[in-house]
């Protein structure tokens, strides 16, 4: 597999869905994963499957003594397997920058020159399809889609994408044609298309002229939380609404703004809290301001790990306007602990979710009404928490598992 | 002589529009006349209407033999008058052959018979002073929403007069019994109970159409055979079914309509005769008693009350309404006392359901409650705003019962003290 993130450095959905969706197949007991990543750091879980750092696969050919080798990359990867893996260089990649031991310097982000390092990763991956024995080729998002689709050239064997977002959910629809280029030719060269939702799926087949035949959805799961429990409400005597996530344009903030507008125009009592940073949130404390309601809606900034949790257990509301978004896990976080959940029907977990709110994006009063009536009427609470924690409990990994190994087979033919 | 008892359920619940919680307080008519005069228009034409032509249609055929009762809830009763007056003057047309029945129930189809028995007497009458005011005769026979019954909302029953009751055929009240007899209420031998044949009703209305059951197509003559073939102790099958069921569950091209009127025809042949509620308890005796501990109906799997009262939205929703309603009892107000019955509809509590929101047009259940809410929070403010809500329910009672007989008591008051003057006079004159 070739992926971007993977626990506990990451950035976005994408490292989360990947450690879930391993670990669920790593429960059957014929299967066995490997996971490139960029840069790993060392600490991730490899209790499961074996991760392998691109930066730590040379693709020059460099003479180095075995006890250099083992002081530089030791911590992460055998020597031994270094100077195995440096005999899969065929091409000459002597024009792309290379430490002494011919390894790439990958940043692991989403940096400037993330075609540049797209395009390295590609370099990596014809190394591995040279030297290592694999089955199948499953790439997680476009980031990573040049790299399986030169590896499947290359090794012949069947490609897999997942699609956990596509450029039209990112940009609102101001699709930037470099991406949608890199895209659609993972896309068209894949023997199998994974998206995370039905409203995925929609757009590889629309937007990306894909037969439906070929694109399948297995919709996300969530990792249980062991110590559900654990997080508990403080007493407090108002009630808190809670948005979290990042603030861009494909999370809908601002309906969030005017809800809670709307709601605080008839009553108080509620506070309202956006959790997490981004490009639209100096315009998002401005248009507050301007509502006036200042006194009663707050911004805490980024919160990472426990701290995420710890927001959504203290919230009596969960809400996600996303005006696009593939899947959108935090709703299923926010309902393991307890929290009612309002969802855009614009996100993908609207269709798996039954014990949460769905409303339009837009539709701000539909919204502030569905707040209003988690925050007023008990039943309305307790039903939601109850039952919402009980559904979410249900959704497990390993059913998502088992799906993509049916696809598996299915391009393997089985 | 065998007999089947055919009877016909009509009930609309007054749709509620979108309302929100910024409304509370400003707006107060909580209706979507649109879609209600549309669906009841909808149903009038497809259904009412050419399943009445039909019926006037088999009695006239049979020389009046095929008899048939209807019930129609006062909610719908309203709708029809105000959007589908042809329905009514069809009804009185039916009325006039002698063939048919009406049956009477709560006047806004209401759970009252669970929560409120003093609201469910009330709404009872109401219901039966509606028929009568409508078709000129007084129903005798009660059928509860949705078939609701226990031994307890039957002594209600019993105690207002009422001889017969419909009840639902649930299985883990009959056990082995057959519904095809008269039953009576556990302890109060003069109340009769008549039990709906399950089997017969859905093969009607749930399964004529489908080419997977295996008895389809189904005949008039095969569905008679049936009856006919029954052992011959048992006399009366009890087929009760929504009217829609024919034309609109139904579909007419699937021949429903010609179904039914070959009905009679295949009946007379096998000696099978057709009688009303009314009658067949007046003619048969009970052949044993049935225990009803819990409410059961003709909803659902469980024949019970979970499609209406079975999570936690529901019993919110129930609980705040009748919490009111000895308050709203006292109030005079006539807009306020319609929206009351209108909003105890029970629809309104079956689209909370998780599981039977058959029918809802909520996207879900969540929705449905807070909609709901939201009107009943502007309806409990309109309730608070009549009388005081400082002041107990008893007290005010009192109140209002003093202001009522100031009149009359300061008149004989006044008597008095006009006949003790007198005597005053005549015993200062001695």
């Amino acid at each position: 597999m070739f992926g971007w993130e993977f626990p506990p450095h990451i950035l976005g959905g994408l490292g989360t869905a990947s450690y879930g969706l391993t670990r669920g197949m790593a429960e059957q007991e014929d299967l066995e994963l490997t996971f490139v990543i960029p840069k790993p750091h060392g600490d991730e879980d490899q209790s499961f499957l074996k991760i392998m750092g691109a930066c730590h696969i040379p693709v020059v050919w460099k003479e180095n003594s075995w006890e250099h080798v083992n002081h530089r990359i030791g911590q992460f990867m055998h020597p031994d397997e270094y100077f195995w893996l440096r005999n899969g260089i065929k091409y000459d990649y002597t024009r792309i920058y290379t430490d002494e031991l011919g390894c790439i310097n990958f940043s692991g982000r989403y940096p400037d020159n993330l075609i540049e390092e797209i395009s390295n990763y590609e370099a990596v991956a014809s190394v591995l399809a040279h030297q290592v024995q694999f089955d199948i080729i499953h790439s997680h998002d476009w980031l990573t889609y040049p790299a399986g689709v030169f590896a499947k050239h290359i090794s012949g064997k069947p490609l897999v994408i997942h699609v956990h977002a596509t450029d039209f959910d990112r940009s609102r629809g101001k699709v930037n044609p470099t991406v949608y280029s890199i895209e659609k030719r993972g896309m068209d060269v894949a023997d199998h298309i994974i998206t995370v939702s039905d409203l995925t799926r929609r757009t590889v087949i629309e937007k990306y002229h894909q037969d439906s035949r070929k694109v399948t959805t297995v919709h996300n799961a969530v990792e249980p939380l062991p110590d559900a429990d654990a997080f508990t409400k403080s007493n407090r005597k108002d009630k808190v609404v809670t948005f979290l996530g990042r603030i861009t344009m494909q999370k809908g903030p601002e309906y969030f703004v005017e809800a809670a507008h709307r709601v605080l125009q008839k009553t108080d009592g509620v506070r309202f809290v956006m959790a997490g940073s981004g490009d639209m949130m100096n315009d998002m404390i401005e248009l507050v301001a301007k509502r006036g309601i200042a006194d009663r809606f707050h911004f805490t900034g980024f919160l990472k790990g426990r701290q995420v949790h710890e927001m959504l257990a203290e919230s009596d509301v969960y809400i996600m306007p996303s005006v696009s978004e593939p899947f959108g896990i935090s709703p299923l976080e926010a309902m393991q602990v307890g929290t009612p959940t309002i969802i855009s029907k614009q996100s993908g977990c609207a269709e798996i979710l039954t014990h949460a709110i769905k409303t339009d994006y837009w539709d701000i009063d539909a919204m502030s009404d569905a707040i209003y009536g988690i925050v007023k009427y008990p039943a309305m609470y307790n039903s939601l928490r109850n039952l919402g924690k009980e559904e979410v409990n249900n959704i497990k990994w390993y059913d998502a598992g088992l799906k993509v190994r049916a696809i598996y087979d299915g391009v393997l033919g089985h | 002589m065998k007999n089947i008892c055919f009877y016909f359920q009509i009930h609309q619940p007054l749709r509620l529009k979108k309302y929100r919680f910024f409304q509370i307080g400003q707006d107060h008519y909580y209706y979507d006349d649109f879609h209600t005069e549309e669906k009841i228009r909808v149903l009038a034409e497809q259904s009412y209407l050419p399943a009445n032509r039909i019926i006037a249609d088999m009695i006239r055929s049979s020389n009046g033999k095929f008899k048939c009762a209807f019930s129609i809830s006062g909610v719908a009763l309203e709708q029809l008058e105000q959007y589908a007056p042809d329905v009514i003057d069809s009804f009185r047309e039916l009325m006039k052959t002698g063939s048919i029945e009406f049956l009477t129930e709560p006047y806004g189809h209401s759970l009252a018979s669970v929560f409120d028995a003093d609201e469910f007497e009330m709404q009872v009458n109401m219901h039966a002073d509606k028929i009568e005011n409508l078709f000129g005769k007084r129903p005798t026979t009660l059928r509860n929403t949705e078939l609701i019954y226990s031994d307890e909302i039957g002594e209600t029953i019993a105690k207002m007069g009422f001889k017969t009751v419909l009840i639902e055929e649930a299985k883990h009240v009959m056990g082995w019994k057959s519904p095809n007899f008269v039953y009576s209420h556990a302890y109060l031998n003069k109340l009769k109970l008549l039990v709906r044949n399950n089997k017969l009703s859905e093969d009607i209305f749930m399964r004529f159409s489908s080419p997977s059951w295996e008895d389809y197509p189904l005949t008039a003559e095969k569905f008679i055979g049936w009856i006919a073939s029954a052992p011959s102790e048992e006399k009366i099958f009890n087929i009760w079914m929504g009217y829609e069921s024919l034309g609109v569950v139904q579909r007419p091209e699937s021949g429903i309509f010609d179904f039914m009127k070959a009905i009679p025809y295949h009946a007379m042949e096998h000696q099978i005769g057709f009688a009303l509620p009314g009658e067949i308890a007046k003619k048969n005796e009970a052949t044993g008693s049935l225990l009803v501990t819990f409410p059961t109906s003709w909803w659902g799997h469980e024949k019970d009350l979970s499609p209406w009262n079975g999570n936690d939205l529901q019993y919110e929703a129930l609980e705040k309404l009748y919490n009111i309603s000895v308050r709203v009892r006292m109030c005079n107000d006539k807009p306020l006392l319609r929206d009351w019955l209108m909003l105890q509809t029970s629809d309104h509590f079956r689209y909370m359901s998780h599981k039977e929101a058959y029918g809802s047009h909520y996207e879900s259940p969540y929705e449905a409650f807070v909609n709901y809410m939201n009107v009943l929070a502007d309806f409990l403010d309109r309730v608070h705003a009549q009388y005081p809500s400082s002041i107990e329910n008893e007290e005010l009672n009192e109140l209002l019962k003093t202001i009522t007989h100031q009149e009359k008591e300061i008149a004989t008051l006044e008597g008095e003290v006009k006949k003790l003057k007198a005597r005053k006079i005549k015993t200062s004159d001695k």
